[in-house]
């Protein structure tokens, strides 16, 4: 059972960079844990701290401005590796959401099966709302997956999300439970192959 | 005659594999191989023994440490002690769980998609996991292998099944005669540096033509391979004689009349004249030079004669925002050319190429020369049966007097995670398969060519075109 996910308001971080792959949301250095806690420190880490670990005043996780739990990225996020950690990283350092235009296959399973609610938007939408951030980081971005709606400032935009994985976040449910129920079908099948 | 509708072999295996198929739900697929490493298997352990359950078929799991192993001294305890409590955890939950493992000092120990293909037990037909994205790597033997994350690493551990939507399918089609110095990895990266890092997300890719069907097994793992980097969820290759003849005798693959009867059951796998794919690109092989990447993502790249693009040429504004970035972080000017850029390092190793096919080819390469004084080339094998068949062959002596390093098989610098980093700033040319900022090591600069374009650049200590050496 995970968190339970209907609606979300919140102020969010703009993000504009396109292709960010999991190596910069968390770089492998830090894969070396083996439990799922603690890899927010980490998020973003050659792009929040310098080498010696000074945070880098212009990156948005260092501007107090921004806050929220909400991340809003370019294009193509979570390209690349298919550590899980990316996922873990982006919860426990407290988004709930990342919207972006596209999304990789793996990230977004990962981010779905850890509670964190992938939002595709269309280029125009996430442009708009990247800029408006900009201009003003109160700016209280509302995700509504019940009603697969996300607005701000009286823009509203529809998004897909799959049925069956939208039944899971609602309820905080995971994939396994649904597998561990088919045990006897699996075990017909693996048998005759 | 059947009045079947014409399937593709990647539509063939998913349907054959199918346990459950219900209303509103993603399909339950059946696993016939899931190859586990330490970095994306313990939190799924962990997750077993919460639940109290078991591995649900042991027969069907194989372990390896690889990620994070160090590449020198393989033989003492690792140093660093997050690293070695990875190793000793991955080491504890597969005695207690019964999985077999490839550890350090076993002789089939290496990279996760190096060794199951070399042990045969990767075959036609299977499908495929392993927490890694480079999974994908398996489907040169007309199968479907992908990647997962640890949440899907724990589904497959207790149910030896995964829920999943069936991707859409691409064939990509390459005909004609590859050029001389062209090899499989330029193929893969002229078709990236085409349709981009994102240009397959959602697919999964079958690769076709005279030119893949000319390909060794070797050369076809190292597409299938570098998949991932276009987004694809996977990537494939029909089975032929090639793939036949690679698979007999080996230690897992069907023996005897079993493997006679396993050839006749894959001849039944490849596409049907008439499938139909959601999207079909063709190029020509002859289009095909030696490639290099010039930014950090695997999209980014170009022959190696040519020069960057400038800022102007490309079309959108947002593009144009990373691309700066991009270059900014590679240290390069749009519009400039890479041939003549001085490299530091050069790494031949990988899950991309690290066979003993990619060493030979550099050791075609190097034979009798040295390398240029400004380079450190690290030479890392992808498994102990590569390493063991290198110095058989007498590779480590050509390595050794070109004062190349040859070391233990892992993962070694191609991700940053182990002892072996290229170093901030340095420019590295790498037969790996991401170049993505600090994918080497911090603030590490990475240009990925092939094996004979590295080998050519540890000689001369620059980005050179190798048709100029061959």
């Amino acid at each position: 059972m995970k968190d339970k996910f209907t609606i979300l308001r919140s102020t969010a971080v703009p993000l504009p960079a396109e292709n960010i792959d999991t190596d910069q949301i968390i770089p492998a250095r830090f894969l070396k844990a083996t439990t799922r806690e603690g890899f927010g420190d980490n998020l973003f880490r050659d792009w929040r701290y310098t080498p010696a670990d000074e945070p880098i005043s212009d990156f948005v996780l260092n501007n107090v401005s921004f806050s929220g739990k909400i991340l809003v990225a370019g294009k193509n996020f979570g390209c690349g590796s298919s550590r899980e950690h990316a996922a873990w990283a982006i919860y426990d350092y407290g988004f709930r959401v990342v919207v972006s235009s596209f999304f990789a296959d793996i990230f977004k399973n990962n981010a779905l099966n850890n509670a964190v609610l992938p939002v595709v938007v269309t280029d125009k939408f996430l442009q708009s709302l990247l800029e408006t951030l900009q201009q003003n980081p109160q700016t209280e971005v509302i995700v509504d997956l019940v009603n697969q709606q996300i607005s701000f400032d009286g823009k509203l935009e529809k998004f897909e999300i799959n049925a069956y994985k939208k039944e899971c976040l609602i309820n905080g449910y995971d994939d396994i439970d649904y597998l561990l129920s088919l045990n006897k079908e699996i075990r017909e099948f693996d048998l005759a192959h | 005659m059947s009045e079947q509708k014409p399937k593709t072999i990647f539509e063939k295996i998913w349907d054959a594999h199918v346990v459950k198929r219900a209303e509103g739900y993603p399909d339950a697929l059946f696993i016939d191989r899931h190859y586990i490493h330490e970095v994306t298997s313990p939190q799924a352990f962990d997750g077993l023994r919460k639940r109290g359950i078991k591995v649900f078929n042991v027969n069907r799991t194989t372990a390896t440490a690889d990620h994070n192993v160090p590449t020198k001294d393989q033989h003492l305890p690792i140093k660093e002690a997050l690293s070695r409590h990875q190793v000793e955890t991955l080491r504890k939950n597969c005695a207690a769980f019964g999985v077999e493992l490839y550890d350090l000092g076993h002789p089939f120990q290496g990279i996760v998609h190096i060794i199951g293909p070399e042990l045969g037990l990767t075959q036609p037909g299977m499908t495929m996991v392993c927490g890694d994205s480079h999974t994908s790597t398996h489907g040169a033997f007309g199968s479907i292998a992908f990647g997962i994350g640890t949440s899907e690493v724990e589904q497959v551990l207790a149910t030896q099944c995964i829920l999943q939507y069936k991707p859409k399918t691409m064939k990509i089609e390459i005909n004609g005669k590859l050029g001389k110095g062209v090899v499989s990895k330029d193929i893969i990266l002229y078709i990236i540096s085409k349709i981009s890092a994102s240009g397959a997300t959602g697919f999964f890719v079958e690769y076709t033509g005279d030119a893949i069907r000319s390909l060794s097994m070797e050369a076809r793992m190292t597409i299938c391979n570098m998949s991932i980097e276009m987004g694809a969820r996977g990537g494939l290759i029909a089975p032929d004689e090639t793939t036949f003849n690679y698979m007999k005798g080996r230690k897992f693959a069907p023996q005897g009349a079993e493997f006679d009867k396993a050839v006749e059951k894959w001849k039944q796998l490849p596409s049907d004249a008439g499938a139909v794919y959601d999207v079909v690109l063709k190029y020509d092989a002859a289009d095909i030079e030696p490639m290099i990447t010039y930014g950090t993502n695997p999209g980014m790249g170009m022959k190696v004669t040519d020069r960057i693009p400038t800022v102007e040429e490309l079309k959108e504004i947002n593009e144009q925002v990373s691309f700066k970035k991009s270059l900014d972080y590679m240290g390069l000017e749009p519009g400039s050319a890479l041939l003549g850029k001085a490299v530091d390092y050069v790494f031949i190793g990988s899950c991309t190429n690290a066979r003993i096919e990619d060493l030979r080819l550099v050791a075609s390469i190097v034979k009798g020369k040295k390398k240029a004084n400004n380079v450190e080339v690290w030479v890392i094998p992808g498994s102990k049966q590569v390493e063991e068949q290198a110095l058989k062959e007498g590779l480590n002596k050509v390595f050794e007097e070109a004062g190349f390093e040859l070391r233990s098989p892992g993962c070694s610098a191609c991700l940053g995670m182990n002892e072996d980093k290229v170093p901030p700033g340095k420019y590295c040319i790498s037969t790996s398969n991401r170049n993505f900022e600090g994918r080497q090591g911090p603030r590490s600069r990475t240009f990925l060519a092939s094996p004979l374009s590295a080998a050519v650049a540890a000689i001369t200590g620059k980005v050179t075109d190798v048709r100029e050496y061959i």
